[in-house]
């Protein structure tokens, strides 16, 4: 059953695509589908909360990350995300990975557009979530070639604004 | 205890489908904000949905392994009995006119789930991707149609039905001439 509604989803997916074709630019392609996942971030956080955590809010920035890769993903895509690590080069970066988005599975790239990310999308619904609990942060998605899997990770990464980094540390003191 | 677990399945059915609810409200949504008007909007979702219509065919035929239909009535038939079932979890009835007309009912639908259309949207067919999907599946089959919704719950109809029309039987063009 769950097989067949992804299909129709990625069916109706690669048609927004296409729409967005008219659009030469391969940033302007990536905005439009991040614009388009936001929308469905903020409403998917109101849905969540309400159904699965009778409305208590996430307040800690390892509370919402978490709430991403489990709740936010399982509702999504199935399942949870396949990591969550703490960025490396700078103290308010985080990431999510997947080694098989769904929204990645089935699309080809035609060769033109490079290195389009349609993994864009699912940064998008991220970072709608993010910025309606309250967490305003700039998200975008990356390939990234990893060992031992056939076809590149999908890498979300977040940074989150300096507010958000600052409230976090003081209600950790 | 079965009364809990198909419950719960019920809510997981409603939950996978979430995503693809929220995902056309997000995408009609900002055709709205692009396009502006309701009737560019229509056209821009009934083109979609004639996208997504020609691919799913191949998609349908493969999982189904049905005999391809052989007339308007059959194909009617199958769209609405397996089709919708398949592809949108939901049960629809089709009932004939004559062979070349006839009604889909049903009483759900995953795309409109949450919506409410506001009052200056009155010309917006919310659902118009559907019309086009089906379209767009016909035409691969060698059938022409025309598909229009007549009963919109979205506008305060008690069911949705799609109205659908054979305009003809197109004849397979080869691409090369065989003399």
């Amino acid at each position: 059953q769950r097989r067949r509604k992804k299909t129709q989803y990625i069916s109706l997916f690669c048609s927004k695509i296409e729409v967005f074709e008219s659009t030469n630019q391969k940033n302007e392609y990536e905005c439009r589908l991040a614009d388009v996942g936001f929308d469905v971030g903020v409403r998917m956080l109101e849905l969540l909360v309400h159904r699965e955590k009778a409305g208590k809010r996430e307040n800690r920035i390892l509370g919402i990350l978490s709430f991403l890769h489990t709740n936010v993903w399982k509702s999504l895509f199935g399942k949870t995300a396949d990591s969550l690590e703490r960025g490396t080069s700078a103290d308010d970066e985080y990431m999510i990975s997947d080694h098989d988005l769904l929204v990645n599975r089935y699309i080809s790239v035609p060769r033109d557009m490079g290195h389009l990310n349609c993994g864009s999308f699912a940064a998008g619904i991220v970072e709608g979530v993010l910025k309606s609990a309250g967490f305003p942060a700039r998200v975008t998605a990356h390939s990234v070639a990893s060992e031992g899997l056939s076809r590149p990770k999908t890498t979300i990464l977040i940074k989150f604004a300096p507010e958000v980094i600052e409230r976090d540390e003081r209600l950790g003191s | 205890n079965t009364l809990s677990s198909s419950s719960s399945s019920l809510k997981k059915k409603k939950k996978n489908s979430e995503l693809f609810t929220l995902t056309y409200g997000a995408l009609v949504r900002h055709l709205l904000l692009d396009l502006e008007s309701p009737e560019e909007v229509n056209k821009q979702l009934d083109k979609m949905g004639h996208n997504i219509g020609i691919r799913l065919v191949d998609d349908f035929l493969a999982k189904t392994n049905t005999r391809r239909c052989r007339n308007f009535s059959e194909a009617t038939k199958t769209i609405a009995e397996t089709g919708f079932k398949m592809f949108l979890g939901v049960t629809a009835r089709v009932s004939p006119v004559d062979d070349k007309e006839c009604k889909i009912v049903f009483n759900e639908n995953p795309l409109t789930d949450f919506v409410e259309l506001p009052e200056k949207l009155q010309q917006l067919r919310y659902c118009n991707l559907l019309c086009g999907v089906i379209r767009g599946a016909l035409e691969q089959i060698s059938m022409k149609v025309e598909v229009d919704i007549a009963r919109d719950p979205l506008k305060g109809d008690d069911k949705f039905e799609l109205h659908m029309k054979l305009v003809e039987y197109v004849n397979e063009e080869y691409p090369f001439k065989d003399d």
